[in-house]
């Protein structure tokens, strides 16, 4: 039996390759057009990750770089479930997060910026969603930092996302900003997603349901994957 | 029965300069998780011709991409893919992953892995006589400045690519030879050369699976 076959990717959400207000996608961006063609075996399949993978820190960004002590900024949990285009909640997905620190500086050998690192903080976690797609993290909330793009060019405080579905075709990589932060609309990178609904999908609403009182807030972000297509008439290569 | 399409899927963004720090923190110069993810893409018991393959990723003014990221994804040597969705999956190599990380020298952009060659893999969908596809590994870029990731293929220059159904959509066919991979052989190891180009002369074809 085929796996069931991906719905085609509506490629109008996501930014396009070349989005000039972002300079680094002008040398990036491939001039031909992709090829469009239905994902083979090689796209329907994927890398499975099992719990064996995580550790029992890996999802708590505020234990797992220096183990004891606490990184310096705004104490946050991160949660949401992943779902797919259908609706259905997606289990054993690996989501893997990074960030800068609360100064807004990445702890990477290419990064100069002059906030200094925090020797609490790595700023990356990850963890499989449950049977329900549901994630959390608690990490601190980073801070914004310039970037060489315009003159005066800054970052809103986002967290980068990276999921890896059951398909090698659903792999998805974004960002998540915070409701309320003013940088998002002069951000160059958000802004290069052609639909305002689509920009509101990257926005995390505040959830006071989740925070802990005392010690935490929480931000929800939810996210989609690519989903399948029904097949009630698919052509049979043996007949129907 | 399958649900239909009721929500759209979240826009993607940039992996940005910082990818590795997320997705390979070992090379970002530090380390977190117990587990490092993403080699070896086959273990040392797998069976299949061990191989190298090796490139680097350049933009439109000829440089090569040292903050890329890269990952790849392939069958065995039987052309399985260790994921419940391979019909065959229950025989795949014990020890076989399938799927690695790839991060460039931040000083060169070069890169390289080591794997073994995939065997050639069934199209059910759009080869109804059986016909399989090419052996082939599937790659996906990631970096500053690529909104969405990149997804291409390398195909083997010593292999039978004739048949091959995804080589034979590209057009027009001279786009072909971007995604083939020359031989070399070093110390007795077949090195495959996959140079990836985002856009220009000799632009590298990119798929939309």
């Amino acid at each position: 039996m085929s796996p069931a076959p991906l719905l085609p990717r509506d490629r109008r959400r996501h930014p396009p390759a070349l989005a000039p207000a972002y300079k680094s996608t002008a040398l990036r961006a491939p001039r031909f057009p992709p090829l469009s063609l239905p994902a083979t075996l090689s796209e329907l399949t994927g890398p499975v990750f099992g719990a064996d993978v995580i550790g029992p820190l890996d999802n708590d960004l505020l234990r797992n770089f220096a183990g004891s002590g606490s990184p310096i900024g705004e104490r946050i949990i991160l949660h949401g479930r992943v779902l797919d285009e259908n609706a259905r909640p997606v289990p054993d997905v690996l989501v893997e997060i990074w960030q800068a620190n609360a100064g807004g500086r990445y702890r990477h050998v290419t990064d100069g910026y002059l906030a200094p690192l925090d020797p609490g903080f790595g700023g990356c976690g990850r963890t499989l969603t449950d049977a329900d797609g549901g994630y959390a993290f608690r990490t601190i909330r980073p801070g914004p930092y310039p970037w060489r793009n315009g003159g005066n060019d800054w970052r809103p405080a986002h967290v980068h996302f990276s999921l890896s579905g059951p398909a090698f075709a659903q792999r998805l990589v974004t960002q998540m900003y915070f409701e309320g932060d003013p940088l998002i609309a002069r951000c160059p990178i958000a802004n290069a997603i052609p639909d305002p609904a689509g920009l509101e999908a990257l926005i995390a609403p505040l959830d006071m349901t989740a925070a802990i009182p005392f010690d935490c807030l929480a931000w929800r972000f939810d996210i989609v994957l690519r989903g399948r297509r029904s097949t009630p008439f698919e052509t049979r290569p043996e007949g129907n | 029965m399958t649900p239909p399409r009721t929500l759209a899927e979240t826009p993607s963004q940039t992996a940005g300069p910082y990818v590795h720090i997320g997705l390979a923190p070992e090379a970002a110069g530090f380390s977190v998780f117990e587990t490092a993810l993403g080699q070896p893409i086959a273990g040392p018991e797998v069976p299949g011709e061990r191989i190298r393959v090796e490139g680097a990723v350049f933009d439109a003014a000829g440089a090569p991409m040292r903050d890329v990221l890269i990952e790849v994804w392939q069958a065995d040597a039987e052309g399985i893919y260790p994921h419940p969705a391979d019909p065959r999956h229950a025989a795949a190599a014990s020890g076989f992953r399938g799927w690695g990380r790839v991060v460039p020298d931040f000083d060169t952009g070069g890169w390289a892995f080591d794997t073994i060659r995939p065997g050639p893999v069934p199209d059910p969908v759009r080869s109804p006589d059986g016909r399989p596809m090419a052996p082939h590994i599937s790659f996906l870029i990631l970096a500053r400045g690529i909104n969405l990731g990149l997804q291409t293929r390398m195909y083997f220059a010593d292999a039978d690519n004739t048949a091959d159904p995804v080589l034979a959509a590209i057009d027009p066919p001279a786009r072909r030879e971007t995604l083939i991979a020359p031989r070399t052989e070093r110390d007795g190891t077949p090195v495959y050369r996959f140079d990836i180009r985002l856009q220009g002369e000799r632009e590298t074809v990119f798929f939309d699976f």
